[in-house]
């Protein structure tokens, strides 16, 4: 079974951590996964750094920035990781845009998932309808889940959509921004939250963007399965390296 | 038939399409559903075509040029775009869009600037409408083209910079885009070319088709007939060629030139001749050749003229190459230049250095001496002043 699938079968609420590959140092993400599984962390989500990350803010952007300056890319990420399932069980989730992927081939790119032992892909720009038409069969084969997002604007109709052709989770942006634009909950969020789990859709959801510390954690897992916390991980990589990240972990949960 | 103009879903051939993030979904979605049924209302029609003709100046002249014909031993006619207010084509797309965004019952306006023409463009639409109006440019930019910052601050628009990435054209697209994202309900963003998510290319192809419609008319008037053999325009992202092109599109018997600025030469690493260095990918939501590194990330173009370095084209052009349907051709600064000097001294028009490239091809490509060859002349000159002076020590 899907290490994703089976972990959200675990009854706890699922913190999970974005981090851009290749940043603070080119050679520090195996460290980072060892840490994080080690920490307590559910799920990580390995970011495939672009040069123009346009649903990101200043703060992903600035470490995608300075991972691709540091030397990172497809082939050697997929190297860094080659034999990380000796080490770490952790589910294991690549994000990023899709154009690198596409210049990887599609095909190539899932082959080389699959043999790593990668669980699942998000690719905010891969829209629905191309997943189903011309990937799905692909990711599929390769054992991949692909993760959508919705966001508050997204129509209960989409949402119903994207529920039928997601397995997993669904990722749950908790408001209408960038990565890191916001912080905290209002009620707009509350009201989202709960319209969210009135729909009964049969994947769990994990709330994304705005989660910073233990309080915004409490808040987005009220309801939701999990959340996922980026740019403050990045922030505490960009003032700490790779030291204390149990301590950042810790004052979440 | 085989059509080149968009389908339903927004693909020319296999380019085009909308590779958005879902938050820009609805966004997209609302314009997608909306703009074809706005566009072909006759309220709207008739505000449009009334400020073209009042406020922009419409139709704009195609001019036989008797000199450079003779030069070159065939008939050149020049479709004056340069003589729109604000000085290039962009302001019949930001025109448009202004009355869509209204229609839209949108208050709030964004744009992206690589030179500052389209930024200018977009001020000026929202000065005549009272809307707000934040223009986003590279840093890098706005120190090369301080006059088109000015112009904007006159017109009442907030000058953003991006200082991320490049610090460009691409990097004020990447943040004009999330803006939008985080401004979904009330804000519309006017792209100012025919790239970006579908149904942009299309929806802005449709604003700049007034070109070409037209050159059908005049054209008839002056030769007798509505199709020229050919119809060239400079690309960049290609929306003064998308307009000159478009009625045409379809008529196999009218050849189609773009022409790509080669910068310091095609191989020189210092050039943005997308349809010979780009290769298939996704940019700002649009599946279409680009110029990339084999890893899969963008590049920073290089040319002369900041408005035609962007490192993508538009769909459509993509495709038209792909198919074999236009002829492109690039041209370097050097010889860019060259040509809008000579249109100067044989004509007494100063062109756009982007325009100038178009009209480099006369010396690149020989025609017969009774093609009828209409040049697409984009934008005046007066903007590039600093860097003619510069270039040829005035």
């Amino acid at each position: 079974m899907n290490r994703i699938k089976q972990k959200l079968q675990e009854d706890k609420k699922i913190l999970s951590i974005y981090f851009s590959a290749g940043y603070p140092n080119l050679n520090d993400t195996v460290q980072i996964i060892q840490d994080l599984e080690k920490s307590g962390v559910d799920l990580i989500e390995i970011g495939l750094p672009f040069s123009d990350p346009l649903a990101d803010g200043p703060t992903i952007q600035a470490s995608s920035t300075a991972a691709l300056k540091n030397g990172m890319n497809t082939a050697l990420l997929f190297e860094q990781l080659k034999a990380i399932r000796k080490t770490v069980s952790i589910p294991l989730i690549l994000m990023g845009y899709f154009n690198p992927v596409l210049q990887y081939g599609v095909e190539e790119f899932c082959a080389k998932c699959e043999e790593i032992g990668i669980d699942g892909l998000i690719l905010p720009d891969l829209p629905l309808d191309v997943y189903k038409e011309e990937y799905e069969t692909i990711f599929k084969k390769h054992g991949l889940i692909n993760v959508f997002l919705i966001t508050p604007q997204t129509s209960d109709e989409r949402i119903k959509a994207i529920d039928n052709a997601s397995e997993g989770f669904i990722y749950m942006v908790s408001s209408a921004s960038t990565t890191g634009a916001k912080q905290g909950f209002g009620a707009e969020q509350s009201d989202y939250f709960e319209r969210i789990a009135n729909m009964q859709l049969k994947n769990p959801q994990i709330v994304g963007f705005g989660i910073s510390n233990a309080e915004t954690f409490g808040q987005a897992t009220q309801k939701a399965k999990g959340a996922i916390i980026g740019s403050a991980f990045i922030k505490h990589l960009t003032e700490n390296g790779v030291d204390g990240i149990s301590d950042f972990v810790k004052q979440i949960r | 038939m085989k059509s080149y103009h968009a389908d339903e879903r927004g693909y020319y051939g296999e380019f085009g399409g909308a590779f958005i993030p879902e938050m820009l979904y609805p966004n997209c979605e609302e314009l997608r559903q909306n703009y074809l049924n706005i566009m072909e209302e006759p309220s709207f029609k008739e505000e449009f075509h009334q400020l073209l003709k009042d406020y922009v100046g419409r139709p704009t002249p195609l001019y036989f040029a008797n000199r450079l014909s003779e030069k070159y031993n065939t008939k050149i006619y020049l479709k004056r775009e340069d003589l729109c207010h604000t000085g290039a084509h962009k302001v019949n797309n930001t025109i448009g869009q202004i009355l869509m965004a209204k229609k839209l019952g949108k208050n709030r306006i964004i744009a992206e600037t690589g030179a500052g023409q389209h930024g200018v463009a977009t001020a000026t639409v929202c000065a005549l409408m009272g809307i707000e109006c934040i223009v986003y440019m590279g840093e890098i930019d706005i120190a090369r083209q301080a006059p088109n910052v000015a112009r904007m601050k006159m017109l009442g628009a907030e000058v953003r910079p991006a200082t991320s990435g490049s610090k460009t054209l691409k990097d004020a697209t990447n943040e004009a885009i999330r803006d939008w994202i985080n401004n979904p309900v009330d804000t519309h963003y006017i792209i100012g070319s025919v790239v970006g998510p579908h149904p942009y290319p299309d929806m802005v192809a449709r604003f700049q088709s007034v070109i070409s419609e037209e050159i059908k008319n005049q054209l008839q008037e002056k030769e007798g007939r509505e199709d020229p053999d050919y119809v060239v325009a400079c690309v960049g992202g290609g929306s003064n060629a998308a307009g000159a092109y478009y009625h045409y599109l379809d008529t196999p018997e009218v050849g189609i030139i773009a022409v790509e600025a080669a910068g310091k030469g095609i191989h020189s690493g210092e050039s943005a001749a997308t349809s010979a260095l780009g290769k298939v990918g996704i940019i700002h939501g649009s599946k279409t050749l680009l110029m990339q590194t084999q890893d899969g990330q963008i590049t920073e173009p290089y040319s002369i003229s900041a408005g035609l370095d962007y490192p993508g084209v538009g769909p459509m052009h993509a495709h038209l190459y792909a198919s074999g349907r236009g002829e492109f051709i690039s041209i370097t600064d050097d010889d860019a230049m060259k040509a809008g000097l000579e249109l100067c001294k044989l004509e007494g028009i100063i062109p756009a250095i982007e325009t100038s490239h178009a009209l480099a091809i006369f010396e690149e490509r020989k025609f017969n001496p009774d093609d009828v060859v209409v040049v697409n002349l984009s934008g005046r000159g007066d903007k590039d002043l600093q860097n003619y002076i510069d270039y040829f020590k005035l």
